[in-house]
């Protein structure tokens, strides 16, 4: 359901439910995964990992009994470079000599007798020296610090002003894609080929040619096939296996190596969601108006730099919720730890801060002796606003009439006051924002480009690294094609992502695939209607195709300074409401979310049915966070690294969830979209511990809320 | 050993390991590769398929207990019209009108349980929450899929 700010009436294909263009292929089982791939001759390749967290190898013993000769082995040795390329090259593709975490690659194994290597993957011993390693955040060393600073944010504490502080956690998150992590790779002449599951084909380009130390781009040809699931597991955690399978390949004389993952090597070593420590005091008036606000986000980092420091960016600059604050300071700390480096996850950090801010913002409010949404209004975002970084808001975010209507629809105040506080069950809301695309001056280094070829079989074809992975990419830039050309979307094509073959549209990530490279899309079909000047496509394209490419450009006074961390962060904002409804058992506390409405605006809906399906999708892994998403971690690794001990929603869980679309186009984005795969991630744990804390009376602080901490 | 199988529909002879998993034989051996990999321990229902009527998830069958079995994967579902058009089941269309089917990995399982369910309503009194709840699904919160089943329970067409 969607309400509608204005009633174009003349668009045929933008703001429709366009069927999913592989839907078909996926439900009938035709779709090809890479593990699905039927590559004759192919090895099998495991990899030996690292069981402390930290210290030495000092030994590896192949026990007698296999037979060692038929295996290919790769170590670090083999390996031109020992990096794998990403914002820095410090993590190594193997154990460099020091062991940083119990999940890292001390050598592979390959044998055409899959089962045989499985056996002798567990066989092969090593001899470690152990060190203590660091767990947990605020001790060893940080990895990177940011700071905001605005305005008087002493002066606003020194005046005699409510003054509340508060200290938040969230853990750890695993992505629990469906399909885990994996990789095909064979060599052809001097270059490699792979073919694999991932968001980012260039990213595993970069780090591949990095890696192996080749000269040429055309070295290195990455295909992402079908992909079953990413939400940023997928970013930049592929690289490795690309790597790895290559060298694998390469040992075995370029013949294919098949590494795929697992369910529980996937769930042990891959990237998880940083877990947080946020500590917050704010002032403001006894009537709930903010003067100030200081935060410090400290978020844990893992053993390597990774994405972290982007992480930590995009949760520090969204801190401070959608409200005006006329100071603020906001410190951010990531940490080195001897974990697995944790990674993307949807939401990239804002998640975590947003979940500390909308909390604290509920128990200021029951210090205030004030209603917590009418705290929220008073300090909304309006047009015209200074955020902490000198941005305006450039559009009027609306909040209040979001607000409402989530409140309309979940019958809040009239279920609220029956509850009754205290009586196992009730309601809570969260507000928030976020920030479409990379930060700051980040779209200008990604310089992406997207094509559209006139093609002499009739079609146009759509050439883009941006993947595909469940979101629905593929639909939405075949409707923003057909729209942009006004030809029909039966004659579009979707080129499938290769390196070398579609040019950089970016990574698949920061919710800015339909909104910013949808937008390039966009212009380029305009381009290309040009271009094709009435012609149909075959004629025009009889002699040859007929291209049209567009080039990202930052939108006029989209300027940002990494120094001062001031400026504008993003070129555009969503924002949305969320209401949770929850019960908790009075004798077990087993804690359920009965339902959750959401109001978001996404600027233009570009296909209704796939927009909710992103919300509806994100608001569950949201609840599954905040609830049953428990990573026990033990010296930094994981031990729950299965899907029978590692919770996530199944049917029987599933809240009962209610979307709605409030739309202000961005007039930067394709045909007024904004962001929207991470957003629906920002507000469900807030929301649902505030629900908690009125249902139960527990002054909750840290997601996820077990029972046994409801309790306690 | 010598395993014989009815595949949708297809009769299947093939030589295996007993305790083989069925989902290996259906992806390696017969390369039916739409039932997919999830977990490897009947706890995710990726590789959801059924066998003589009842749901299984096939990583957990020994495939000597297929022994001549009738099994029905997704591959089995659409049928091909006089003029060449695919004609999905009616849970598969309605999966693809209500956007059930996201990344695409969990729904052969889905779908097949969903089938299932259709057929079986009975199995599960609670209704699709229930019926659904041995297939993880990562993408969706389940609701488009529950709009789906019920689009396709109003079809009415239980194959």
């Amino acid at each position: 359901m969607t309400i509608s700010a204005d009633s174009e009436t003349k668009l045929r294909y933008v703001g429709r439910s366009v069927t999913r263009r592989e839907g078909a292929d996926k439900l009938t089982g035709r779709s090809r995964y890479v593990d699905d791939m039927h590559v004759p001759g192919a090895l099998t390749g495991r990899t030996i990992r690292t069981s402390i967290p930290a210290g030495r190898v000092r030994n590896v013993r192949f026990p007698d009994g296999f037979p060692w000769d038929e295996f290919i082995v790769a170590g670090p040795d083999d390996l031109p470079a020992n990096e794998v390329a990403l914002i820095t090259a410090d993590q190594p593709a193997f154990v460099d000599g020091i062991v940083r975490h119990a999940q890292e690659a001390v050598l592979l194994i390959a044998h055409e007798d899959a089962g045989l290597v499985h056996e002798a993957a567990r066989a092969i011993e090593i001899e470690y020296e152990r060190d203590a390693g660091v767990f947990g955040m605020e001790q060893g060393h940080v990895l990177k610090q940011l700071a905001i600073r605005h305005g008087d944010f002493e002066g606003a504490f020194a005046n005699g002003d409510v003054i509340f502080e508060g200290e938040y956690r969230t853990g750890a998150q695993e992505h629990v894609y469906i399909e885990t992590n994996g990789f095909i790779a064979w060599w052809e002449g001097d270059g490699v080929v792979l073919h694999g599951s991932h968001q980012c084909p260039y990213y595993v380009h970069k780090a591949v040619k990095h890696a192996f130390a080749l000269d040429r781009d055309d070295q290195v040809r990455v295909t992402q096939e079908t992909t079953g699931g990413g939400f940023g597991g997928k970013e930049e955690f592929p690289s490795l296996l690309a790597i790895h399978s290559a060298l694998l390949s390469r040992k075995a004389g370029g013949r294919p190596v098949r590494l795929i993952y697992d369910r529980a090597e996937d769930m042990a070593c891959s990237t998880k969601r940083h877990p947080s420590l946020t500590r917050i005091r704010t002032a403001c008036t006894p009537e709930g108006v903010f003067k100030g606000v200081e935060i410090d986000f400290h978020i844990d980092g893992g053993a390597y730099v990774t994405l972290s420091p982007v992480v930590l960016s995009r949760g520090l600059l969204h801190s401070g919720g959608p409200y005006l604050w006329p100071a603020a300071r906001m410190d951010g700390y990531c940490w080195f730890t001897n974990s697995p480096p944790y990674g993307a996850f949807r939401g990239f950090g804002a998640p975590q801060s947003e979940f500390a801010i909308e909390r604290h913002l509920d128990r200021l409010a029951a210090k205030l002796g004030i209603c917590p949404i009418e705290l929220r209004k008073r300090n909304f975002l309006r047009k015209g606003d200074m955020l902490p970084t000198s941005q305006i808001v450039g559009e009027e975010p609306e909040l209040e009439r979001i607000v409402e209507r989530a409140l309309e629809l979940s019958d809040y105040r009239a279920k609220q006051s029956g509850y009754g506080e205290g009586n196992g069950r009730g309601l809570g809301l969260s507000v928030f924002y976020h920030g479409t695309g990379f930060t700051g001056s980040g779209e200008v280094y990604l310089d992406s480009v997207v094509a559209l070829e006139a093609q002499a079989d009739g079609f146009v074809e759509i050439q883009v690294s941006s993947t595909e992975i469940g979101q629905g990419t593929e639909t939405v830039f075949a409707q923003i094609a057909a729209e942009g050309l006004g030809i029909d979307i039966e004659s579009i094509r979707f080129r499938k992502p290769e390196t070398g073959a579609v040019p950089d549209s970016g990574p698949t990530v920061a919710s800015r695939t339909c909104s910013i490279v949808g937008g390039l899309v966009e212009r380029a079909a305009r381009q290309l209607r040009e271009q094709l000047a009435g012609r149909d496509i075959a004629t025009a394209s009889a002699t040859g195709p007929v291209r049209a490419e567009a080039r990202y450009q930052a939108p006029p006074g989209l300027v940002w300074n990494d120094d001062t961390y001031q400026g504008c962060a993003y070129g555009a904002y969503s924002w949305g409401c969320n209401v949770a409804e929850v019960s908790i058992d009075p004798v077990t506390a087993e804690l359920r979310v009965e339902s959750m409405w959401g109001i978001y605006d996404i600027g233009r809906v570009i296909n209704p049915v796939l927009a909710i399906g992103q919300v509806e999708g994100g608001m569950a892994q949201g609840i599954g966070w905040a609830t049953c998403e428990d990573v026990v971690l033990k010296e930094g690794a994981m031990q729950n690294t299965r899907v029978t001990n590692y919770i996530i929603p199944t049917s029987a869980d599933a809240a009962e969830l209610f979307v709605e679309f409030v739309e202000h186009h961005n007039p930067c984005g394709a045909f007024g979209a904004k962001g929207v795969g991470e957003i629906p991630l920002d507000g469900p744990p807030a929301a649902v511990a505030n629900a908690v804390t009125f249902a139960t009376g527990k002054d909750i602080a840290a997601i996820p809320i077990r029972p046994e901490d409801l309790l306690a | 050993m010598t395993i014989r199988m009815t595949i949708n529909g297809r009769d299947c002879t093939t030589d295996a390991n007993p305790m083989t998993p069925l989902l290996d034989v259906l992806r390696e051996s017969c390369r039916l590769t739409g039932t997919k990999y999830g977990c490897g321990e009947g706890e995710c229902g990726a590789c959801t398929v059924i066998m003589n009527d009842e749901l299984v998830m096939s990583c957990l069958v020994p495939v000597m207990q297929a022994e001549v079995a009738t099994i029905e994967t997704v591959e089995g579902l659409a049928r091909m019209a006089d003029d060449g058009a695919e004609i999905l089941h009616p849970v598969q269309q309605a999966f693809l009108e209500c956007g059930g089917a996201q990344c695409g990995i969990c729904t052969p399982g889905m779908v097949m349980a969903g089938v299932h369910h259709l057929r079986h309503p009975e199995l599960a009194p609670d209704g699709l929450a229930e019926a659904l709840e041995g297939n993880l699904c990562r993408c969706t919160g389940y609701s488009a899929i529950f709009r789906a089943m019920e689009r396709a329970a109003e079809a009415g067409r239980p194959a």
